[in-house]
C-alpha cells in the first residue's frame, strides 16, 4: 500500500520544469512534463552528482545541466550510451495537488 | 551459383570488402561474418570523438542492422572464432561448424601489453574498441580521477586528451625522449607537447614504467627511477600487433602478420586476409588507407578479376581538436638530404620538408597543416621540386608570395591532388562526383567515401563543392540543429523569418519537428531565435533556457551558483565594493574572486540565497553582469586620457557608453568587447569579439577575434573620427549578428562563414542599413535591457528558488 503525502499546488512547478523536495534522505526533484504527468526522482544526477531539478525537460526525460546525460524520467535511468540510474519514487497528481510516496519521509538513508 | 563467403571480424577492413563485393557482384556470396566484438562494423578511428565526447557511438556506426539485412549478412556477433579446420572447411566457434568456400580474415590487431608486475590489475585499460572507450568514460566520471597512459603515440595522445577533456587528472609517460617520435621530429614534437601541457595534461618523456601498483585494482604506476604517479586507471596505448593467431594455428604462412600475396591471398588460396592482421611484402600497416586498398583488391578477387594490391605510403594526422599536425615519409636528418624550414613562434607553426636528389621525400607540419595533402601528393608523386624550390614551402596557394584565399588554393589544386587520405581519393574523382550530381557533402561521401573516415578532410571537400558549383552550393554544412529535426539551424532561422512563425509549438509544428517538445539542444536555439527576431510578440521561455540563463547565475560543478554584478568598463567605487563586501559576509560566500572580466565574482552561493543576495546588490545599484548569458558579457577598459600618459582618446569612457547601451542584449553566443586608450592595448581589445582600439585620429574598431578554445585577432571593421558613430557601428554589427548568425557561434565564426566584406557593405558602407540595424537593436534592447535580478527580487519569484515542500520538519514532528 502506498501511503500519500501532498507536497504542493501543480501549479507551483513551472511546465517542463522541476521543484525540489528536501527529505531527510536528500533532496527529490518533481518534474512536470508538457502534458503535466509528474515523477519524482532522487535530485543527483548519476554522472557527477549535478542537481537534475536544474536541468532541461523534454518528453519524458530530462538533460542534467552539469554535463547533459540525459535521464528517462519514468525509471531514472540515464540515456544513449551513459550508464547510470537514479532512484524513483512514486508520485501523482490529484485535484491540481501533488502527491508522493509518504515512505520518503520515513527513509533515513543518510541526507 | 552462390557461395559461401565467411568472414572472421567485422572490423573497418572486412567492413570496406563487403561493401565492394556487394556492388561489384551483388548476389555471388552468401555471407556469414563473425565478430569477437558484440557489435557490428563501427568506424574505429572515430572512437576518440566519442571518447572525448564530441561523438556518441550511434554517430560512428558504419554497418548498422538494416545494412546487414539488406545484404542478407548473417550475423554472428559477440561469437569469436576459435579455429578453422582448412580440411574440412569449417571455422570453429562455441556454437559449433560453419562451412565455407571462401574465408576471409579480418581479425585486425592486438593492443601490445608491456610486460610489468601489475599489468593484470583491474584498472588497466587498453584503447581499441568500444568498450575500452566506454571504461575510460566511465573511470572518467569519478569525481577527481586520475590516469596514467603509458604511450605518447597516436593513440595514447588521443586517449589522453579525451580524458583531460573529460576532467581527469592525466599523465601521459613515453619512452622516447619526444612525443609520437616515430611521425613527428623532434621540433613538432615540443610544439606538440607544449600545447597538450598547456591543455594541463602532463608529459613525462623518458619515462619507463617499472611496475604498476594496487591492491586488487590499480593505484599507481611506478618508474624506473621510484617516482610513483597515482592512477585510478591506466591507459595502456605502446603500439599493436597483428592478430594472427586464428591463421597461424590453422598453418598459413605468416611472419609479424599473416602472408598476403599482391590479390590478399594467404597460402591457402581459398583464404583472403585484409587489414592490420596482414604482412603484405615484408610490411604492416596500423592506419586506415592501405587497409582500404587492400579491401578493394580483396573484393575483385573474390569477385573473381584480377587485381593487385602494391603497397601504401601513408600519413598521419592526430585527431585532437585544435592540435593540428601532419606528417609522412621519412624525416630523419642524413648526409644525401636538405631541408625547407619555416617557423612562424608567433602562431606556434613549424613546416618542414626533407628533400633528396630534387624530391620531397618527408613532410612534417605542426599549427597549420592545410598545405599537408599537396606536398604529401607531390611526395607520393616523385616530382620534381627544382622549379618552385625557392616558394615551395609556402605551399600552392603562394603565387608571388601573396598567399590566395583558401577557395582559391583548392582551386589550384591539380587533379591528381590527395584530398581524403584515409580512402585515398583525389580532387579529380570528387569533381566528378559532383558534377554527376553530389552537391552535397553527403553526397560526395556516399559516392567517393572522401571524407567519411577520420573526417579531417571534410573542409576541403567543401571548398571543393563550392568552387565547382559556385553559388549553387551553400556552404556552411547542412547539419541538422538535432536529432528532432532534419533542418539546420540556417533553414529553421529563414522558417521563422519567412513564414512569421512566433512561437515554439509553431516552429516545431510548421517545421515538422520529430519529438514532441524537442530537445535540450534544439529548444534553446529555438528560444533565441524567437525572441531574437520577434522581440515585441515572442514570450521567453525559460524552461527552454540552459540553467544558467535560466536561474540568472552560473551552476557550480557541486550545484551552487556563482553570482558577478556588473562593473561598467571595470570601474567601480568604493561604496559599490562595500556592497559586495556586505553581501559576500552575509551570505557566507566562499571564494570572492577578480575575474578575467574586470570585475568580481561571488563563487558558491546557494539556490536558495539567490534572490535575496540579489536584491542587497541591487539595493546598492548593481545590475547582473549577465557572467552567465548568451549576451553582452564585459567590456573591458583601459584608464585611457583620464590617467594614462600614452592615452589617446577616453577609452575607459567608451568602454562605458558601450556596456550602458548594450546589456542585457541576448546575442547566439556571448559577446565580450574592450576598448585599449592607444595601440599599446592594455585592455587586450584585439582579441575580443568586437575591440576598439583608440588613436590619435579616432577609434579603429575591430571584429571577429577570439581568445577562448581559438585564438585569433580581431580584423578591422571600420576607423572613425567619432565616439558616437563608433558606438553605432558596433551596435550595427552586433545586431547584424543577431539575426543572422547559428546559435552557439561566436563573432568569428560567423564572420568567417558570411565574409567581412559582406558585413562591412551592410554595418559600415550602407548608411541606411546601419541606422535600420541600430533602431532594431534599440527597440529590442527596451524589451530586453531588464535587469533580471531586480525582477526576481520580489517574493512571488523568490518563491521559484526555494524548496516546494521540506519534509525534514514535518519528519521531525
Ligand atoms: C569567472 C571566469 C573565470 C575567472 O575566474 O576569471 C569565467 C568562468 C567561466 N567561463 Fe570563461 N570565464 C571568465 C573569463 C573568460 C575569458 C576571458 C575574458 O572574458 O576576458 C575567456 C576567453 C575569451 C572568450 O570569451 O572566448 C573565457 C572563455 C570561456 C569559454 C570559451 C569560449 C569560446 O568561444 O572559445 C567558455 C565555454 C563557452 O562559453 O562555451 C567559458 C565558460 C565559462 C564558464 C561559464 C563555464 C560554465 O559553463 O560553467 C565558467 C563559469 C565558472 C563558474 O564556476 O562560475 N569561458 N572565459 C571569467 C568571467 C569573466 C566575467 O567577468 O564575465
Ligand atoms: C582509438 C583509435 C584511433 C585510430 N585513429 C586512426 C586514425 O586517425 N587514422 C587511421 O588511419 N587509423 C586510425 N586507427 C587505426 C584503425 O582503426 C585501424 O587501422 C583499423 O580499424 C583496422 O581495421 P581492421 O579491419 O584490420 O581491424 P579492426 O577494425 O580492428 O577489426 C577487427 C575485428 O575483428 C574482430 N576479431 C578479432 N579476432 C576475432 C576472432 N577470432 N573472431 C571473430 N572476430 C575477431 C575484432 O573484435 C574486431 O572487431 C585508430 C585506431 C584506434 C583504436
Ligand atoms: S573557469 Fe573557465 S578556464 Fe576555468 S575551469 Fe571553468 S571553464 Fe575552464
Ligand atoms: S553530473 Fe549530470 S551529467 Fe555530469
Amino acid at each position: 500500500m502506498t501511503d500519500w503525502i501532498d507536497i504542493g499546488a501543480l501549479a507551483e512547478i513551472p511546465v517542463r520544469g522541476a521543484r525540489v523536495v528536501k527529505t531527510r534522505a536528500g533532496c527529490v526533484a518533481v518534474f512536470r512534463t508538457a502534458e503535466d504527468e509528474v515523477f519524482a526522482l532522487d535530485d543527483r544526477c548519476p554522472h557527477k552528482g549535478g542537481p537534475l531539478s536544474d536541468g532541461i525537460v523534454h518528453g519524458a526525460s530530462v538533460t542534467c545541466p552539469l554535463h547533459n546525460w540525459v535521464i528517462a524520467l519514468t525509471d531514472g535511468k540515464a540515456q544513449g550510451a551513459d550508464e547510470g540510474m537514479v532512484a524513483t519514487y512514486p508520485a501523482r497528481v490529484e485535484g491540481g495537488r501533488v502527491l508522493i510516496d509518504a515512505a520518503l519521509l520515513r527513509a533515513d538513508r543518510a541526507a | 551459383m552462390t557461395q559461401k563467403l565467411v568472414v572472421i571480424g567485422a572490423g573497418m577492413a572486412s567492413g570496406r570488402v563487403l561493401e565492394h563485393l556487394f556492388e561489384e557482384a551483388p548476389g555471388a556470396f552468401e555471407v556469414t561474418l563473425f565478430n569477437a566484438e558484440p557489435r557490428g562494423n563501427y568506424n574505429r578511428i572515430m572512437l576518440s570523438p566519442v571518447l572525448s565526447g564530441e561523438k556518441t557511438y550511434e554517430e560512428i556506426v558504419t554497418h548498422d542492422d538494416a545494412w546487414y539485412a539488406e545484404h542478407g549478412v548473417a550475423c554472428r556477433f559477440g561469437e569469436p572464432v576459435l579455429g578453422v579446420d582448412r580440411a574440412r572447411k569449417v571455422v570453429v566457434t562455441e556454437k559449433g561448424e560453419t562451412p565455407y568456400d571462401k574465408l576471409l580474415i579480418g581479425t585486425g590487431s592486438a593492443p601490445f601489453i608491456i610486460p610489468v608486475p601489475g599489468k593484470d590489475l583491474p584498472g588497466v585499460i587498453t584503447y581499441r574498441d568500444l568498450d575500452d572507450t566506454n571504461a575510460m568514460i566511465e573511470a572518467a566520471a569519478q569525481p577527481g580521477a586520475q590516469a596514467v597512459v603509458i604511450g605518447g603515440g597516436l593513440l595514447g595522445l588521443e586517449a589522453a586528451a579525451g580524458l583531460r577533456l573529460r576532467g581527469m587528472e592525466v599523465t601521459v609517460l613515453h619512452l622516447m625522449p619526444h612525443l609520437m617520435e616515430r611521425q613527428l621530429d623532434p621540433a613538432a614534437g615540443y610544439l606538440l607537447r607544449k600545447e597538450l601541457e598547456d591543455r594541463g595534461i602532463s608529459i613525462r618523456c623518458k619515462a619507463n614504467t617499472h611496475e604498476i601498483v594496487g591492491d586488487g585494482k590499480v593505484e599507481a604506476v611506478r618508474l624506473d627511477d621510484g617516482t610513483e604517479i597515482p592512477a585510478d586507471i591506466v591507459v595502456m596505448a605502446v603500439g599493436i600487433r597483428p592478430d594472427k593467431r586464428i591463421a597461424e594455428a590453422a598453418g598459413l604462412a605468416s611472419g609479424r602478420g599473416i602472408h598476403v600475396d599482391d590479390a590478399m591471398v594467404t597460402s591457402d588460396p581459398d583464404i583472403l586476409a585484409v587489414g592490420e592482421c596482414v604482412e603484405h611484402r615484408g610490411a604492416c600497416y596500423g592506419l586506415v588507407a592501405p587497409l582500404y586498398d587492400m579491401a578493394r583488391v580483396a573484393a575483385r578477387t573474390l569477385a573473381g578479376d584480377a587485381a593487385a594490391y602494391a603497397g601504401s605510403v601513408t600519413s598521419t594526422k592526430l585527431k585532437v581538436t585544435g592540435v593540428d599536425l601532419f606528417s609522412a615519409g621519412d624525416f630523419a636528418e642524413g648526409e644525401d638530404r636538405e631541408e625547407i624550414v619555416l617557423r612562424d613562434a608567433a602562431r606556434n607553426v613549424y613546416k618542414r620538408l626533407v628533400i633528396r636528389d630534387d624530391r620531397i621525400i618527408g613532410v612534417v607540419m605542426y599549427g597549420d597543416t592545410a598545405d599537408g595533402n599537396w606536398f604529401f601528393g607531390q611526395m607520393k608523386d616523385g616530382a620534381d621540386i627544382s622549379a618552385m624550390r625557392e616558394t615551395l614551402i609556402f605551399g600552392p596557394a603562394y603565387a608571388g608570395g601573396t598567399p590566395l584565399d583558401p577557395m582559391a588554393a583548392v582551386a589550384a589544386l591539380p587533379d591528381d591532388a590527395e584530398i581524403c587520405g584515409c580512402n585515398g581519393v583525389c580532387k579529380k574523382q570528387i569533381v566528378t562526383a559532383i558534377d554527376g550530381g553530389a552537391t552535397t557533402l553527403e553526397a560526395v561521401r556516399g559516392r567517393t567515401k572522401a571524407s567519411g573516415s577520420c573526417g579531417t578532410c571534410t573542409g576541403l571537400v567543401e571548398q571543393l563543392l563550392a568552387v565547382t558549383l559556385g553559388d549553387a552550393f551553400e556552404m556552411p554544412a547542412a547539419k541538422p540543429v538535432c536529432a528532432c529535426t532534419d533542418l539546420t539551424h540556417e533553414d529553421v532561422r529563414r522558417l521563422i523569418k519567412a513564414r512569421e512563425l512566433k512561437s515554439m509549438p509553431a516552429v516545431m509544428q510548421e517545421c515538422g519537428w520529430k519529438t514532441s517538445c524537442g530537445c535540450h539542444v534544439c529548444r534553446p536555439a529555438l528560444n533565441y531565435y524567437l525572441l531574437a527576431d520577434w522581440p515585441d510578440e515572442y514570450a521567453d521561455d525559460p524552461q527552454s533556457r540552459f540553467i544558467n540563463e535560466r536561474r540568472h547565475a552560473n551552476i557550480q560543478k557541486d550545484g551552487t551558483f556563482s553570482v558577478v554584478p556588473r562593473m561598467f568598463g571595470g570601474i567601480t567605487t568604493p561604496s559599490e565594493l562595500r556592497a559586495i563586501a556586505d553581501a559576500a559576509e552575509k551570505y557566507a560566500v566562499p571564494t570572492v574572486k577578480v575575474t578575467g572580466g574586470q570585475r568580481i565574482d561571488l563563487l558558491g552561493v546557494k539556490r536558495e540565497d539567490l534572490p535575496a543576495i540579489w536584491a542587497d546588490l541591487t539595493e546598492a545599484g548593481m545590475v547582473s553582469g549577465h557572467a552567465y548569458a548568451k549576451g553582452l558579457r564585459t567590456v573591458k577598459t583601459c584608464v585611457g586620457t583620464d590617467h594614462c600618459r600614452f592615452g589617446t582618446q577616453d577609452s575607459t569612457g567608451l568602454g562605458i557608453a558601450i556596456e550602458k547601451r548594450m546589456w542585457g542584449s541576448w546575442t547566439p553566443h556571448k559577446v565580450k568587447m574592450a576598448v585599449s586608450g592607444c595601440p599599446r592595448n592594455c585592455a587586450e581589445a584585439t582579441c575580443k569579439d568586437v575591440g576598439v582600439i583608440c588613436v590619435d585620429s579616432g577609434f579603429e574598431i575591430g571584429v571577429a577575434g577570439a581568445a577562448g578554445m581559438d585564438v585569433k585577432a580581431t580584423e578591422l571593421l571600420a576607423k572613425s573620427p567619432d565616439a558616437d558613430e563608433t558606438i553605432e557601428i558596433i551596435c550595427a554589427f552586433v545586431q547584424l549578428y543577431r539575426e543572422n548568425a547559428k546559435y552557439l557561434d561566436r563573432p568569428y565564426k560567423w564572420v568567417a562563414k558570411v565574409g567581412l566584406d559582406w558585413v562591412r557593405a551592410r554595418v559600415v558602407d550602407d548608411l541606411e542599413s546601419r541606422a535600420a540595424l541600430v533602431a532594431r537593436f534599440d527597440h529590442s534592447q527596451r524589451v530586453f535591457q531588464k535587469d533580471p535580478w531586480a525582477e526576481r527580487a520580489d517574493p512571488g519569484t523568490r518563491k521559484a528558488y526555494r524548496p516546494i515542500a521540506d519534509l525534514t520538519l514535518e519528519a521531525a514532528e
